[in-house]
């Protein structure tokens, strides 16, 4: 038996923020080219998680292997070398106030010192026409777009490098719908055509439905379901149940207003 | 029983967060000198603090050169001695209202636009997103600011000097009757170097203090819009005590000497 090795291996991942015990032994594997949701309710963890494997918080307990390299407790050093494998879009784009969108686009590029200006804007250019935008945008702000074309801007931004492994967080989070189906056709067109290993985390199915080969459900902690998208409407699990279906009767506890009686 | 505990809770609190302080800035210079460096935000950053506080540290040091004169006119003809008044406004100016006033006014102009900008780039993501573009935000974001900050406020010191004197200047020659030339003699022959030498080391350490209160209290900021103002609160209040404080640490240091 010969399984290839899984990108990304995660072992009993454990986080809490004071009293608060965020993950609790979470257990996760990523195969190579997968594309991987991690669906679950908000608060649940699901971006800590992200934050954990690329070591912008440290887990408190566990391991997390990047194509064999362990991220829990390795130095500044490996983590920088290990983050040039990431790319990752922020929920609220998170681009750089400062800086034009070409400016933000080449961001990484620029970083890595390898290109002059004039070859890191062309290919800035070249990266936001993959996403469907015109050169004319290049010399706006990120303060003079609307809410999609940030997210398209953040999305040419996690793929200028190349990378190998993209993350995704909430990529459709407080888009209209149409918005949302395009960037959810950009994620799944941008991780096919490149090969590349992606984690998303949502909470919105339409868009799990459309990017996921894989869907794994975390909640109290751990992935309490993992299996490939076309089993998660009979995954015979309570809680998927609820959560794909929306309903705020079930296992998962949440506040009842005062009217539910 | 409670008081005690309270007490201690405030010493805890307040050693833990020198500490920090501290291991941020001492972390943000080693990481910083390792380079890579980043001169097109340094720049930004010296033009920034340097020249866009030009107007407001150079209306203070006017007025405070003016009022230096006019009070101790008042003073020194009880003396008997206004003769005095060129020397006691350079060596005010040079050695303790230059850096101190600058040092507030930059305080709470640059302090506070630091902690604000860093601190919505935290609470927006954008520096997680920096780090995970191979960019360390100590490095391209902290230490620009802090070396700005070192190497700018001197300069502005040395414009307030300058300024403050000619506020002197202007009260003595057109109010109280002085003669031009008589002035500025006076105001030269009891100026040592070492008086304006202390006023600049004064500068830098504020600088580099104001710099670091901006930055340290943008990183750590949480809590989105609220937080970022708290934030700001603090990085100019804190910024402002160290000034005034350590201004008399090291005019001790200069006076012993």
């Amino acid at each position: 038996m010969n399984r290839p090795l899984p990108r990304i291996r995660i072992r009993g991942l454990e986080k809490a923020f004071a009293d608060h015990r965020v993950l609790q032994g979470l257990d996760l594997e990523v195969p190579e080219g997968c594309s991987l949701v991690v669906i679950g309710g908000s608060g649940s963890g699901k971006s800590v998680l992200l934050k954990c494997i690329l070591g912008l918080l440290e887990a408190d307990a566990g391991s997390i292997l990047v194509d064999g390299e362990e991220v829990v407790g390795a130095s500044e050093r490996t983590l920088e070398r290990l983050r040039l494998k990431f790319g990752m879009l922020f929920q609220g784009a998170a681009l750089f106030d400062s800086l034009t969108v070409w400016e933000n686009v080449a961001f990484g590029l620029l970083a890595r010192r390898r290109l002059r200006r004039s070859e890191a804007r062309e290919r800035a250019i070249a990266t936001l026409a993959e996403v469907g935008l015109g050169a004319e945008v290049a010399e706006l702000y990120p303060a003079e777009l609307s809410g999609g074309m940030k997210k398209r801007v953040g999305l040419a931004r996690a793929i200028a490098t190349e990378p190998e492994i993209l993350f995704f967080d909430e990529p459709t989070t407080g888009l209209d719908p149409i918005m949302a189906d395009l960037i959810n056709r950009l994620v799944r067109h941008t991780v096919k055509r490149r090969g590349a290993t992606a984690i998303s985390i949502t909470h919105d199915m339409t868009s799990v439905r459309r990017i996921a080969d894989r869907v794994a459900m975390l909640y109290g902690g751990r992935i309490i379901w993992e299996g490939p998208i076309t089993e998660i409407d009979h995954s015979g699990n309570p809680y998927v149940d609820q959560f794909i279906h929306g309903r705020a009767e079930g296992p998962i506890e949440v506040l009842q207003p005062a009217f539910a009686g | 029983m409670n008081a005690l505990a309270g007490i201690g809770r405030l010493t805890l609190a307040a050693c833990a967060t020198t500490g920090g302080v501290l291991i941020f800035g001492l972390e943000a210079i080693a990481r910083g000198l390792r380079g890579p460096w980043y001169p097109r935000e340094l720049a930004l950053q010296m033009v920034r603090i340097g020249y866009f506080s030009l107007p407001v540290v150079g209306l203070t040091a006017v007025f405070t050169g003016m009022v230096l004169a006019l009070q101790s006119y008042v003073g020194f003809t009880r003396f008997e001695a206004p003769q005095a008044i060129p020397t006691i406004v350079v060596l005010s100016m040079t050695r303790e209202l230059g850096p101190v006033l600058a040092g507030l006014m930059v305080a709470g102009r640059v302090g506070a636009a630091m902690a604000a900008e860093i601190g919505t780039m935290r609470v927006t993501e954008q520096i997680d997103a920096l780090v995970t573009l191979a960019t360390d935000p100590l490095r391209y974001l902290v230490f620009p600011r802090l070396l700005a900050g070192v190497l700018m406020l001197p300069l502005l010191v040395l414009v307030a000097d300058v300024i403050g004197v000619l506020g002197g200047y202007l009260v003595s020659v057109y109010k109280l009757g002085f003669g031009p030339i008589e002035y500025l003699t006076r105001t030269l022959d009891h100026l040592e170097s070492q008086d304006i030498i202390s006023g600049l080391v004064k500068a830098a350490v504020f600088g580099f203090v104001i710099a670091l209160m901006g930055c340290y209290q943008g990183y750590r900021s949480e809590g989105g819009a609220e937080g970022v103002g708290a934030a700001t609160t603090r990085a100019v209040v804190t910024a402002s005590i160290l000034v005034l404080t350590l201004d008399y640490g090291l005019t001790e240091v200069f006076f012993a000497r």
